[in-house]
């Protein structure tokens, strides 16, 4: 079990007035899962997100990680974990303004004390497997937004993690640029990795064989279509 | 995070928007440079008055004739010719007392050859050079025989010696001293500007005398032993109080001014100076008090920036925790960043400074001089400005959820 949340809530604002952006919910992702998490905007999907990210804390409940609680463990501990295990992808890409495409894939290698020579050759082969290495020294400034949110998926593989979480990454993308991102996406969860995708675009969400679609910060149902055969794992 | 990764990220996040770099860097140049420069002309101020202390010696007493305060008029000493030879002498022959030397002096025109220079000259005796501690650079000062015979001999200051002479040796050359013929004996080594600002090396001297007789006690009619001024020496410093009680006893005794206000008045150069020295502390205090307050603005522009470019930056930070920075990575990270900021912005505020503080003394002509301490304070000061507002909002972003600092714009 790659995620594993039990009564998992998130609240915002005081106790006597809470803002309740994700009821006790329960959760399991298994390795190579694809998962899509659907739903309107305010719907919580995000906040569930962040929480099986490890970028949020949970106001209550559980969440074990690759069956290690989470709860308990200090932001060190934390950032090791999203360090060596998961990957992110935004909407907005978050890329690094001044720092080239090969700067921003290696960040996660910096912070995971790479020598500089392990981390140039992982960071130009997480390039290379999103078809940029021709791109390597560009600014994101230079690049077009799919190419942007391609060196954004490099550096969410560049450590090799066993869960790739992608909020709306196709977003901010024209339909070809997103079709191509889609793949990559893919292709990471053919290559034996869970991916969980956020999205309110049923099309995208209709290529998962599993969909969480969320409804007033709770789980509003959870299917699974394993005809379609895209889980290879 | 490695620690050449740290500096590296520092050094990109520094060179990746010069204009908050250059902004950051301005205020502790500028605050740094303020402190440096005033510093420096406040502590050459002092330095110079103290050093006139000491180069006219702790244990030196000067009695002036006429009384500071007569029948509730104040007028200034000198105003009356009261002292004489006579008592200088009595001063000098006091236990407290090593020297005594009676001193008169007038503005007067010397002739050389072909040339002819206005100078002052002092009718003293030899104990006027061991006061003052001045050497003599060739030749000699007077004999006993030559004070006491009031003989024909003169010794010249270094610019006196140089305009009437130039390049030539003065000694055993004939000067007329209103028109009366004096062999030069000696030329004494260059002694620089009084804290006054009056080159003391423009002078010339003969025996008191000789000046009595010939030179300006000619014009002084009322009385030929009266001299200007008695400077004297005491035993060692520690006998200034008791050498000044001694003079005062012994000159009511000799004036006869029992029931009467003194017609003299001693004065230490030590007191002298102390009051100028009050005041140059003052002028430093004052300069020293602007100093810190460009220091403290010059901090507060370091805060502003320093909190402006964290929030600004919020994003980043969140983005670096998201892909696996430790929060003590991110503090490290903006901790180098304004030390770096900190250590260029001081080293150039001090070249600053410096540069300021040698314009000063070269246009305007002040003392100025560069204290290690205040360097250290003005550097440490900005540095602690730069550090803190830099490092404690970057750690406190760093402490947030990586979602919560991803979010913030």
């Amino acid at each position: 079990m790659v995620i594993s949340a039990r009564s998992m809530s998130r609240r915002y604002g005081s106790a006597d007035l809470p803002f309740v952006a994700l009821a006790p919910t329960s959760l399991d992702i298994e390795p190579g899962e694809y998962v899509a998490i659907v739903g309107a905007s305010g719907s919580g999907k995000s906040t569930l997100m962040n929480l099986l990210g490890l970028l949020d804390r949970p106001s209550s409940g559980r969440l074990r990680f690759e069956g290690k609680e989470t709860t308990a463990l200090g932001p060190d501990a934390l950032a090791q974990i999203r360090n060596r295990r998961i990957g992110f992808i935004f909407q907005q890409y978050h890329l690094l303004p001044r720092m080239t495409a090969l700067g921003n894939v290696e960040l996660p290698l910096v912070y995971a004390r790479e020598t500089l020579r392990n981390r140039r050759r992982r960071a130009e082969a997480a390039l290379d497997s999103v078809g940029l290495s021709a791109k390597l020294g560009s600014l994101p400034a230079s690049l077009s937004g799919g190419e942007q949110q391609r060196v954004a998926i490099a550096r969410a593989l560049a450590m090799d993690p066993v869960l790739l979480l992608a909020d709306e990454p196709t977003g901010a993308l024209d339909s070809r640029s997103g079709a191509d991102v889609l793949a990559l996406i893919e292709g990471v969860n053919r290559r034996g990795r869970a991916v969980v995708i956020v999205t309110h675009d049923a099309r995208i969400a209709a290529r998962a064989p599993r969909i969480i679609s969320m409804r007033d910060g709770a789980i509003a149902s959870d299917e699974r279509r394993s005809e379609q055969g895209l889980m290879f794992a | 995070m490695r620690r050449a990764d740290t500096l590296r990220a520092a050094a990109q996040a520094l060179f990746e928007n010069p204009a908050r770099t250059l902004l950051t860097l301005l205020g502790v140049i500028i605050g740094v440079a303020c402190v440096v420069s005033m510093a420096a002309i406040g502590a050459g101020a002092q330095h110079r008055v103290s050093e006139a202390i000491g180069a006219f010696g702790a244990n030196v007493l000067v009695v002036n004739p006429g009384a500071t305060n007569k029948d509730g008029v104040s007028s200034a000493s000198g105003g009356e010719k009261s002292l004489t030879v006579a008592d200088a002498e009595a001063i000098g022959a006091l236990t407290t007392i090593r020297e005594a030397a009676p001193t008169d002096f007038g503005k007067v025109q010397i002739v050389a050859k072909d040339r002819n220079w206005s100078t002052t000259v002092n009718g003293t005796n030899v104990g006027h050079f061991a006061i003052r501690q001045w050497k003599v650079a060739t030749g000699r000062t007077f004999s006993r025989e030559e004070e006491s015979s009031a003989a024909k001999v003169a010794v010249l200051g270094a610019v006196a010696a140089e305009r009437l002479f130039g390049a030539e040796n003065p000694v055993g050359q004939i000067v007329r001293i209103l028109n009366t013929p004096f062999t030069v004996i000696g030329v004494l080594k260059p002694k620089g500007a009084a804290f006054d600002g009056q080159d003391q090396d423009d002078v010339a001297f003969v025996p008191i005398a000789a000046a009595a007789v010939r030179l300006i006690g000619g014009a002084n009619t009322v009385n030929h032993d009266a001299v200007a001024y008695i400077l004297a020496s005491a035993r060692s410093s520690d006998w200034m109080e008791y050498a000044v009680d001694d003079i005062t006893r012994l000159l009511r005794q000799r004036h006869a001014r029992a029931g009467r206000a003194d017609d003299f008045t001693v004065t230490t150069a030590a007191a002298a100076l102390a009051a100028q020295d009050a005041s140059t502390r003052t002028i430093a205090l004052l300069l020293g008090a602007v100093a810190l307050i460009s220091l403290i603005v010059g901090g507060i522009s370091i805060m502003n920036i320093m909190l402006v470019c964290v929030t600004e930056r919020t994003p980043e930070i969140g983005l670096r925790l998201a892909v696996g920075a430790r929060p003590r990575d991110i503090a490290r990270q903006f901790l180098v960043e304004a030390v770096v900021l900190s250590a260029v912005g001081g080293v150039l505020g001090v070249a600053l400074g410096a540069v300021a503080a040698a314009l000063v003394a070269t246009f305007l002509g002040w003392p100025v001089l560069i204290e290690p301490q205040t360097v250290i304070a003005a550097v440490g000061v900005a540095a602690a400005f730069g550090i803190a507002f830099g490092w404690y909002p970057a750690r406190r972003a760093s402490l947030l959820q990586p979602v919560a600092a991803l979010r913030s714009r």
